[in-house]
């Protein structure tokens, strides 16, 4: 199987940060290839599309079409953005891949800025990766030194400028439109779409943003062609995909692996579950994708199509394994903090929704729930979902209604003898 | 009221946003400022609207909205322990409760030395290393209770190595 041979390629090499090991394994050949055979930008996007890379931060966005959309020809600066934002429980991936292979990101977003036209990038990344942050930052002074950012770069007439921008704390700066107020900075509360990025995207200028993942898979496809990228995978689900596999394995960590590989195989690669237990649940994408059982989980494959049928989403590939040591309500209740945590507060279902939820959940755990409290969580989540600004609030109400309608006995159990139906301890 | 230091280090951000884009630069200058003075005082704060020549309510909204921010003076070493749902499932709340029973204070609380806040924080990004939390800069990844108990020997040792 191939794997981890896109974007953590270089992952195992010492040093793998610096750019003279990046460019010993061929980095910055493609963005070289690019610039010095005047590539006509739309060559470029059309590779991108043949390869059906897809946006890796979660909602999955055919890249190629998404950088069709950057108008032509407009006056006033057009900006790239990378979303380094990683927040959502379970995810860490862009993480390891700014600390490991940080010029294969900025190499990506370079052939992205030439491609779309944009002559200002940003990378936003939380602010407690201090570690990532500082990493992406002498990668750049890198970058500019070798001249592969700045002023016509590489002696072409293509200039373009990449800066870091510190996060502050906060799950939904990762939403793509808070993610530009917070660049403002503003609090980051995410706009009403339309207008879209593409129109009207940081200071009302085009943009257009990606995820960590997605441009660090584009120096690759242009190395190798898109056709290469996409026979990896399967049909409509191109390429490899990072799995941050986490929660009761043994041996969790990301691997990345074929779209399309069984669920089965990436539980083996993460050394499986531990000695004596069973699969309970899995919830395959983030915390803001629906559970799904393990009975279940075992028949599917690792890509968008195999776990939609599942009921499920791919999401940022966050795949949190759950055994049978604990209880199903304990896990919800604390996913559901999370959301309340985390509502910006400007849509009315969302605030008030998820601490509703969070509420009930948490009587539930506590032994205080009553019969009636099911068919309440699953009209709340019915209530908010579609009915806000941004997906947030969908993402909360999903682990929720799944968990009930998966795990009903469990939560009746809860409801009649006021205790786990399991011990409960974590591990 | 800031530091040469830091007004160097807040002008160097500035220079990544547009000319007529100041306010960009406020997350940076708040936390350049918190890190010079351990908080954010109202009057850093105003001191930065000032800097910036934006309104002081659009410094104290963003101030009050990011959760990086302290408005209020915390320990030397603020502990954050990572609750959600992967450390969780490997073992966060005795992470939690372990730092608990050693510091003597509970999750939001600060100890009478003034060297340790406890707190809880949401993901970090590291869940496949769970458990673990952040210390200022650093990232403590897989603990145990011999690990933590290790870290706060060598905070209370060096407890002069953050600000
Ligand atoms: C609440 C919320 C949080 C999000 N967090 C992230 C994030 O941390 N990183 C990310 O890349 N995308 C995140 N997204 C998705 C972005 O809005 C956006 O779709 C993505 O950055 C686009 O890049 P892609 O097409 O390459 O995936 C989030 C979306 C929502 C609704
Ligand atoms: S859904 Fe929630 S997080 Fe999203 S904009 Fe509305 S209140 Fe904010
Ligand atoms: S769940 Fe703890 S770091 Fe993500």
């Amino acid at each position: 199987m191939f794997v981890n041979g896109v974007t953590l390629q270089n992952r195992g090499l010492p040093d793998s940060h610096r750019l003279s090991v990046y460019a010993g394994t061929g980095g910055y050949g493609a963005l070289r290839r690019v610039l010095l055979d005047s590539m006509a930008p739309d060559q470029i996007i059309s590779e991108i599309k043949k390869s059906a890379l897809r946006g890796r931060g979660g909602a999955g966005f055919p890249t190629g079409l998404k950088w069709s959309f950057m108008p032509k020809g407009v006056t006033g600066t057009k900006y790239l953005l990378c979303n380094a934002d990683e927040g959502e429980p379970g995810t860490c991936k862009d993480r390891d891949i700014m600390r490991y292979e940080p010029h294969r990101l900025i190499e990506g977003m370079i052939i992205g800025a030439y491609a779309m036209g944009a002559s200002t990038g940003y990378i936003f990344i939380r602010g407690e990766f201090v570690e990532p942050i500082h990493i992406v930052e002498g990668a750049l002074e890198e970058a500019y030194a070798k001249g592969y950012l700045g002023q016509n770069i590489l002696g072409t007439d293509f200039s373009f400028d990449l800066y870091v921008h510190r996060g502050a704390g906060a799950y939904i700066c990762g939403e793509e439109t808070a993610l530009m107020e917070a660049l403002e900075g503003k609090k980051g509360q995410p706009r009403f779409k339309p207008p879209f990025p593409a129109s009207y995207g940081l200071y009302g200028q085009p943009t257009t943003i990606n995820n960590v993942e997605t441009f660090a898979s584009v120096p690759s496809i242009m190395a190798k062609s898109g056709e290469w990228f996409l026979n990896l995978g399967k049909p409509n689900n191109g390429g490899t995909k990072i799995f941050s596999v986490t929660g009761h394995v043994q041996r969790p960590g990301n691997y990345e692996v074929p779209m399309g590989t069984p669920f089965k195989e990436l539980l083996e690669m993460a050394g499986g579950l531990r000695p004596g237990r069973q699969l309970k649940a899995v919830i395959p994408g983030g915390t803001s994708t629906p559970m799904v059982g393990g009975e279940a989980m075992m028949a599917v494959t690792m890509d968008y199509d195999s776990i939609a049928k599942s009921g499920s989403a791919l999401g940022a590939g966050s795949v949190i394994v759950i055994d049978d040591s604990v209880c199903i309500v304990k896990v919800v209740e604390r996913i559901a903090r999370f959301y309340m945590h985390e509502s910006c507060g400007q849509c009315t279902p969302c605030r008030e929704g998820m601490g509703w939820l969070w509420r009930v959940m948490h009587r539930l755990e506590n032994g205080q729930g009553r019969e009636e409290d099911l068919q309440l969580l699953l009209d709340v989540g019915s209530r908010i979902e579609g009915r806000t600004i941004c997906a947030l609030a969908d993402g909360g109400v999903a682990p929720v209604v799944s968990s009930v309608r998966l795990f009903r006995e469990e939560y009746e159990y809860h409801i009649r003898h006021k205790h786990c139906l399991v011990d409960g301890g974590a591990a | 009221m800031l530091s040469e230091k830091s007004l160097a280090e807040i002008a160097r951000e500035r220079a990544k946003y547009p000319a007529d884009q100041a306010r960009s630069v406020l997350l940076a200058a708040l936390r350049i400022a918190q890190e010079e003075q351990g908080y954010l005082s109202d009057a850093v704060m105003e001191h930065i609207a000032g800097l910036l020549g934006i309104p002081a309510i659009q410094v104290y909204e963003a101030a009050t909205f990011y959760s990086m921010y302290d408005l209020q003076p915390v320990g030397r070493h603020k502990l954050c322990v990572c609750g959600s749902v992967s450390c969780f499932l490997n073992g966060s709340d005795a992470v939690l409760q372990h730092l608990s029973e050693r510091l003597g204070v509970s999750p939001g609380e600060t100890t009478a030395d003034g060297l340790f806040t406890l707190q809880e924080v949401e993901c970090l990004g590291a869940c496949k290393d769970a458990p673990m939390l952040q210390v200022g800069d650093h990232y403590y990844e897989n603990l145990t209770q011999e690990s933590l108990d290790a870290l706060l020997a060598k905070l209370r040792g060096e407890s002069d190595d953050v600000r």
